[in-house]
């Protein structure tokens, strides 16, 4: 086919953006150390500061970005073809919302303060229950529009539930750190952060990797796919489950980081012909170069003030979703 | 041979029972069109047939249960058109039939040669050859319907079903639809086919079964199926019958006088 040589040159290219991202990345921040320096202090044997910074501050925080970043990218993609809708998104499932609340509990309680690994691990417990419950309500026969209005009415719950804990919040510390966790970001994270997610997110790249061939069935529509030799139980339980590890792990370690997985594949899309399997990559190695690239400018443009992940990606990736509407429209009318 | 055989099939949807005691077979080499009202059941039998919904009765593939097969199993032995011609995403016309070879392909593997011939094959009997590199979601409705088609046929399986294949195509695409099912017939595969067109049903299909209100009313050749009387009382039509070229014509002209009780 055509198409299969522009394919790889995309995923060529999208490999080394990732690549540069990373590195970039690494070399970004407050302390102000040389590139060449904390490269070398990344290998080095020595035990200064500069190699303090650069394994347990800085190659966390990029290890994360590439991390999550292909999480979004790649579970968006999984579940915009599975739903066979462009506007599903991983935040769908009610998955992020569920885990935000399991974290919001976590400090809300005081569980948190106590001890540091609670707030990812009520996290995943979050997100567990939120597919659980997904799950139970669609049944078992594979029927896309339940998955979407039982995603719906979780998130709906876990927001009003959210909502409730900054309601009752004994004090206003409390308050200020679920608010700030909610925005999602990256920084001081370490490496606890990293073995603690990657597992998780291991397993579920691999259980949504493996769907390309019945997500490209699955575009004429379910009950062809089915004819067509595709287990729609099974791609339900993988799409579902397989989200929930990747997504639930990333929203434990970074909070919310929003947009990504819904702009990702659509903009990817065209470029990769429109089929869902190559879109599965495109999309996974577009993610991390987004979030790897925004995590570099929450550095870059306010060193001193924090700004949040999460707001950054939202603050761009709402306009540039408007111009894709926009753009759409042309093309209809 | 028989390659599908249904006994008291009965399927309830929704707390409706919508077929009862449906008794058939089908050896290799026919082709079967299902004739019946609009609510009749003859989506619903296709999908009973393809496993994809909770039914009662003994359904049988090749002589094995259905409900036992899996997806892959029934894959190979049967291939479906859809009556609604649903492509999502703006894809090639060429990588929509290419889905048709899906099944029989292992993990990652790559189109092969005799994959790449039978597209090929399927592309040039539907006629779709020329737009094989047009996105599939920007064609009309009748060519988006014999792109689907051609996907069916390059699953190159033992049973076909459609579900209304000739619906929305031009007559000379119908015409050459109901030939190329013929012809599979005639090489020793299989055709099901709903279909509303009397006429074309009439002409071309080796034998038809009238299915009213979930049950099958007439199974038999096209002269025995559709005569005057059973017109009046499953239509509720009256039809002209004729004949040209040795083959039968049955074209629908008023409704048939006293109104039928609306049911």
């Amino acid at each position: 086919m055509t198409g299969n040589s522009s394919y790889r040159l995309l995923i060529v290219l999208l490999v080394a953006a990732t690549l540069v991202l990373f590195v970039l990345s690494l070399t970004v921040g407050p302390a102000g150390i040389a590139f060449g320096d904390s490269i070398a202090a990344l290998f080095s044997s020595k035990a200064d500061a500069v190699a303090l910074i650069m394994r347990e501050i800085r190659l966390p925080r990029a290890l994360l970005g590439l991390m999550i970043g292909a999480t979004l990218g790649l579970s968006g993609a999984v579940l915009q073809g599975y739903l066979r809708n462009p506007l599903a998104e991983p935040g769908l499932l009610g998955i992020s919302s569920m885990a935000s609340l399991g974290a919001v509990l976590a400090i809300y309680t005081g569980l948190s303060a106590a001890f540091a690994l609670a707030l990812p691990l009520a996290a995943l417990a979050g997100a567990v229950l939120a597919v659980v419950v997904v799950q139970a309500m669609a049944g078992t026969r594979g029927n896309s529009l339940l998955i979407i209005l039982a995603g719906i009415a979780v998130t709906s719950f876990a927001g009003a539930m959210t909502s409730l804990a900054l309601n009752l919040s004994p004090n206003p510390f409390a308050t200020l750190e679920i608010m700030f966790w909610m925005l999602g970001s990256l920084t001081d994270r370490s490496m606890t952060h990293v073995r603690l997610a990657g597992p998780f997110m291991i397993l579920g790249w691999a259980m949504l990797g493996s769907l390309g061939r019945s997500l490209d069935a699955l575009t004429l529509g379910s009950e062809t796919a089915a004819s067509m030799g595709v287990e729609l139980r099974r791609v339900q339980f993988l799409a579902v489950f397989g989200t929930a590890a990747c997504v639930g792990a990333a929203t434990a370690v970074s909070g919310a980081i929003g947009f990504v997985g819904l702009v990702v594949p659509h903009i990817l899309r065209p470029l990769v012909g429109s089929k869902p399997s190559r879109l599965l990559l495109a999309s996974a190695l577009g993610g991390a170069c987004v979030v790897l690239a925004a995590d570099i400018l929450v550095r870059l443009i306010a060193p001193e003030r924090d700004l949040k992940l999460g707001v950054l990606t939202a603050i761009v990736g709402a306009p540039f979703f408007l111009w894709l509407v926009f753009r759409a429209r042309r093309r209809l009318t | 041979m028989t390659l599908l055989s249904v006994a008291g099939l009965a399927v309830s949807l929704g707390g409706k029972q919508v077929l009862r005691e449906v008794t058939f077979s089908v050896g290799s080499g026919e082709f079967v069109g299902l004739i019946g009202p609009n609510g009749a059941g003859k989506s619903t039998l296709l999908r009973s047939v393809l496993g994809l919904l909770p039914t009662d009765g003994a359904l049988q593939l090749n002589g094995q249960a259905i409900a036992a097969m899996s997806a892959k199993q029934r894959a190979a032995k049967a291939a479906y058109l859809a009556q609604e011609r649903e492509i999502a995403w703006a894809v090639p016309v060429e990588t929509v039939v290419a889905l048709g070879r899906s099944p029989n392909r292992p993990g990652f593997a790559a189109l092969g040669d005799t994959d790449r011939s039978i597209i090929d094959e399927a592309m040039r009997r539907m006629d779709v050859e020329a737009f094989r590199n047009r996105i599939a979601t920007e064609l009309s409705g009748g060519e988006k319907a014999r792109v689907l088609a051609a996907r069916a046929l390059a699953q190159d399986t033992p049973l076909l079903l459609a579900d209304e294949p000739t619906a929305g195509l031009d007559p000379s695409h119908q015409i050459a639809l109901m030939r190329l099912f013929g012809d599979l017939a005639r090489d020793g595969k299989s055709v099901v086919a709903s279909l509303h067109d009397l006429g074309l049903a009439a002409r071309w299909c080796s034998r038809l079964i009238l299915l009213d209100r979930g049950r099958i009313v007439a199974d038999g050749s096209p002269e025995n199926v559709l005569t005057r009387e059973t017109l009046r009382a499953v239509y509720g039509v009256e039809a002209f019958f004729g004949e040209a070229d040795g083959a039968r014509i049955v074209h629908p002209l008023d409704l048939a006088g006293p109104p039928r009780a609306a049911t």
